[in-house]
C-alpha cells in the first residue's frame, strides 16, 4: 500500500505580477516502510517537493494522498493536525529550542496533540527515545552543550514522539561531519529496518542518496527518475545493501 | 481545558528560557503599576488629610435649632421657640447609631471684665466637654472642660486666643479669674489659635464655659441664688436629669395660695439655644438628620403630621467643597494612572513585537510539528498576560514601599489603597491582552516555511 501518492501536481509561484512555474506537473509514490532519497540540484524544485509532502504547503492543482487521506486541499488547521499526528521532521539546522533541555525538546510535538496523555507518561517515553538514539544521559543538557551529532539525535527522537508514519529528513547530515554523518544515517536505517518506518531524505548528495533503497530525482520541476517502486521493499532490500557496499 | 493548561506550561517555559528578557520587559509595567500604587495611595492619603482640614471646619457637623414661637399669628423667627432641652442632646448622643458626639449649646452676649480690661467677645458658649470633640479644637494650655464642671455649675471657662490678647496682654491666662456679670470664672484652659470662619467672623473670640454655669449662674443669677437654699442636696447629684429635673418634678411647684398671690414664681426650664452635632463622615449626614429627627420628635410628643418644633441645619457648602476636592483628586489620579499604564503597555508591545521577530525560527518549527495558529496566538498572548501580572505584582510590591519611603521623608499621609491594588491587577492582565494581541496575531500569522528558513 502507498503511504505517499501524488498525481500531477503543479506549484506554481506569483513573484512581481508573473507566474513562475517550480513543479510543472509531478507524480510519485512512497509506499509504506520505504526509505527514499529525493534528489536533485537547487533550483531543481527539491524543496518546493518537499514542502508539499511535508504538509507544510499545499499545491496549485494536483491530489496528494498521504496515509490514504487527501490533503491536498485541506486548510492550515487541519495540516497541522496531520503534520503532528503523522510527519516528523529532521531538519538541517537542527531547529531545537535553544536554553531548553533536551528532554523537553523530544517533547515539544506532543504539546500540540490532542490526546491528554499524562504528563508523567510522555516523560517516560521520550526518555525512552533519547535512551533509543544513545542520548539517555544527556536528556537533561541543553542543545548548547551538545555537539553536533547529538543535537540532530535529540531531532530524530523528537521526530518521533508522536510516533508519525513518515519521517521527513532535509539534508539531515548537511551541517555535520562525515563520521557523525555515518552514524545519523544508520540511525535512519534502523529505524526503517527495525520499525518499517517510512523515511524521506531529502538531499543533493549522492553519497547520503545512497542509502535509501530507491532514489527519486528531480530536474527543473519534473521528476527525471525513480518516481515509483516496482519491487516490494522487503524484496529490494538485500538488493540495496549490497549497492551501499560498493557505494564505500 | 487541557489545551489551557499546556499552553500555559508553554508559554511559562518561554518566558523562562528569556529570563533576562522578560525581566526587562516586565520593567515597564512594573515601573507603570508602581507608579500607580504610589500616586493613588499618596493622593488618597492627601485627600484624607484634606477631608480632615475640612471636617474640622465643620463639614461634618449639624446644628439643631428649635423651632419658631408663634404668638396671635406673630412668628419670632427661627430658634425662638423653647423646646430644646441638654437632655434632648444627651438622648441624641446616646440613641441615634450614626452621631458621634451632640452637645448643648447656650449663648450669650456679654461683658468680661479682667483688672483694667475689658472685652465682649463674639461667641460665649455655655456646652458640654463633647463641644471640643465636634468642633475639633484642642486646648493649648491648661485643660478642657469636664462632666464634673457640668455637673457641679462650677464658675470656670476656656477662653480662646483672641480673648486671652485683650484680656491678659501679658500672656498667663490659665488660673487667673475674670469677671461676668459680676460672677468670677476662673480660666482653667486656652484653645489653639483656629482663624475666622468662612463668614469672616474671628473664632478665636470665644468663650466656652459649662452650659450650667451660663444658664444658672450668670443668666439667672437672681434665680439661682434662691434655688441654692432650696436645693442643697443638689451637690450630690451625678447627672444633669436629677439636678434639673424634667419629669419626675413638676417644673411649677404647687405654690400655696400665699404664695400665689405675693410672687409668681419664674421656673429655670433647662433649655438650650441649639445642640451641636458630630457625625462620623460626611456620607453619613442624611441618615443621621433622619434619626435626630425621628428621636427628637418622638421625644417631643409630636403626632404625625403636626410640624416638628425643631430645625436641623448642616454646613452644606462645606460639604460640598469637600466632595467636589475628593473627585477632583480622584479624577487626577486616575488620569495619572491611565498614561503611566499606557506607556507600559507600548512597552510589552514593543518587546513581543521584537520577541516575535527574534523567534520566527522557534515558530515556524512549532508550527512544522503541528502548532496551530491558534496555539502561537494563545502562546504568545499568555506570555503578555503574565509578564502582566508579574509586573503587576512586583510594580505593588515596589509602589507600596515607595509611598512608604515618600511618608518617611516628606511626612505626608498615607493610605494603604485596597481598590488601586485590586485595579492594578485587573488592569496589568487587560493590558497584557491588549497589548499583546497585536505581537500574538502577528506571530499566529508567519507562514512555517519562511519562518523556518529565517536567519
Amino acid at each position: 500500500m502507498n503511504l505517499i501518492e501524488i498525481e500531477n501536481v503543479v506549484k506554481t509561484y506569483h513573484l512581481g505580477g508573473s507566474d513562475v512555474p517550480v513543479l510543472k506537473g509531478v507524480s510519485m509514490a512512497v509506499q509504506q516502510g520505504e526509505m527514499v532519497a529525493l534528489m536533485g540540484a537547487s533550483g531543481s524544485g527539491k524543496t518546493t517537493l518537499m514542502n508539499i509532502l511535508g504538509c507544510l504547503d499545499r499545491p496549485t492543482s494536483g491530489r496528494y494522498m498521504l496515509d490514504g487521506q487527501e490533503v491536498s486541499r485541506m486548510n492550515p488547521n487541519q495540516r497541522a493536525e496531520v503534520r503532528n499526528a503523522k510527519i516528523g521532521f529532521v531538519f538541517q539546522n537542527f531547529n531545537l529550542l535553544p536554553r531548553t533541555s533536551a528532554i523537553e525538546n523530544v517533547l515539544l510535538p506532543s504539546t500540540y496533540a490532542d490526546g491528554s496523555i499524562p504528563s508523567a507518561k510522555l516523560r517516560r517515553h521520550g526518555r525512552q527515545l533519547l535512551e533509543r538514539v544513545g542520548l539517555a544521559d544527556r536528556a537533561d543538557h541543553e542543545p548548547s552543550q551538545l555537539s553536533g551529532g547529538q543535537q540532530q539525535r535529540v531531532a530524530i527522537a523528537r521526530a518521533l514522539v508522536n510516533s508519525p508514519r513518515l519521517l521527513l529528513a532535509d539534508e539531515p547530515t548537511g551541517n555535520l561531519d562525515s563520521r557523525t554523518s555515518e552514524d545519523v544515517l544508520a540511525m535512519f536505517q534502523n529505524l526503517n529496518q527495525q520499525e518499517g518506518l517510512a523515511i524521506l531524505l531529502v538531499t543533493h548528495d549522492a553519497n547520503v542518496a545512497s542509502h535509501a533503497q530507491r532514489v527519486i530525482h528531480i530536474h527543473d520541476g519534473m521528476i527525471a527518475a525513480g518516481a515509483f517502486e516496482s519491487a516490494s521493499p522487503a524484496a529490494s532490500a538485500p538488493a540495496d545493501a549490497a549497492s551501499r557496499k560498493e557505494g564505500r | 481545558m487541557h489545551k489551557l493548561a499546556s499552553t500555559s506550561i508553554t508559554a511559562l517555559r518561554a518566558l523562562q528560557r528569556n529570563l533576562m528578557r522578560s525581566a526587562l520587559t516586565t520593567l515597564g509595567i512594573v515601573i507603570g503599576i508602581a507608579a500607580v500604587i504610589a500616586m493613588v495611595q499618596i493622593g488618597e492619603g492627601s485627600s484624607a488629610a484634606i477631608k480632615a482640614t475640612f471636617e474640622s471646619m465643620g463639614a461634618n457637623t449639624l446644628i439643631v435649632f428649635p423651632g419658631q414661637a408663634v404668638s396671635a399669628g406673630v412668628s419670632f423667627g427661627g430658634g425662638s421657640a423653647v423646646t430644646l432641652t441638654s437632655q434632648d442632646a444627651a438622648a441624641v448622643a446616646r440613641d441615634c447609631p450614626s452621631v458621634l458626639a451632640a452637645a448643648p449649646q447656650v449663648n450669650g452676649r456679654m461683658q468680661l471684665v479682667r483688672g483694667g480690661h475689658n472685652w465682649v467677645p463674639q461667641f460665649i458658649a455655655g456646652t458640654s466637654p463633647a463641644y471640643f470633640t465636634i468642633r475639633d479644637w484642642t486646648i493649648a494650655e491648661g485643660r478642657a472642660l469636664t462632666n464634673g464642671d457640668i455637673l457641679g455649675a462650677n464658675q470656670v471657662c476656656v477662653l480662646g486666643q483672641t480673648v486671652v490678647k485683650e484680656l491678659f496682654p501679658s500672656g498667663q491666662a490659665v488660673g487667673k479669674t475674670i469677671l461676668v456679670q459680676n460672677v468670677p470664672l476662673r480660666v482653667v484652659g486656652t484653645l489653639v489659635p483656629k482663624g475666622a470662619n468662612m463668614m469672616g467672623m474671628d473664632q478665636d473670640d470665644i468663650l466656652v464655659l459649662p452650659w450650667t454655669t451660663l444658664k444658672f449662674r450668670i443668666s439667672g443669677t437672681a434665680l439661682q441664688n434662691q434655688n441654692q437654699s432650696q436645693t442643697s442636696s443638689s451637690t450630690a447629684a451625678v447627672s444633669t436629669d436629677q439636678l434639673f429635673p424634667e419629669t419626675s418634678q413638676s417644673l411649677y411647684p404647687t405654690p400655696s395660695t400665699s404664695e400665689q398671690t405675693d410672687t409668681p414664681q419664674p421656673v429655670s426650664f433647662p433649655n438650650v439655644n441649639s445642640i451641636l452635632v458630630a457625625v462620623p463622615s460626611t456620607q453619613q449626614i442624611p441618615q443621621a438628620i433622619e434619626e435626630i429627627t425621628a428621636l427628637l420628635r418622638q421625644r417631643h410628643h409630636l403626632q404625625p403630621g403636626q410640624p416638628s418644633d425643631f430645625n436641623i441645619r448642616n454646613l452644606a457648602e462645606i460639604s460640598q467643597a469637600l466632595s467636589s476636592t475628593s473627585s477632583l483628586m480622584t479624577n487626577l489620579l486616575t488620569g495619572v494612572a491611565l498614561i503611566s499604564l499606557m506607556v507600559g503597555g507600548v512597552g510589552i508591545m514593543n518587546i513581543m513585537l521584537v520577541s516575535v521577530t527574534e523567534r520566527t525560527r522557534e515558530i515556524g518549527l512549532r508550527m512544522a510539528v503541528g502548532a496551530k495558529p491558534r496555539d502561537i496566538l494563545g502562546q504568545f498572548i499568555l506570555e503578555a498576560i503574565v509578564l502582566c501580572l508579574f509586573g503587576g505584582a512586583m510594580g505593588i510590591v515596589i509602589g507600596q514601599g515607595l509611598s512608604k519611603l515618600v511618608q518617611a521623608i516628606f511626612h505626608w499621609p498615607i493610605a494603604v489603597s485596597i481598590p488601586a491594588v485590586v485595579a492594578s491587577v485587573a488592569v496589568s492582565a487587560a493590558v497584557g491582552l491588549i497589548f499583546g494581541y497585536y505581537p500574538a496575531w502577528k506571530a499566529s500569522r508567519l507562514d512555517p516555511i519562511e519562518a523556518l528558513r529565517y536567519e
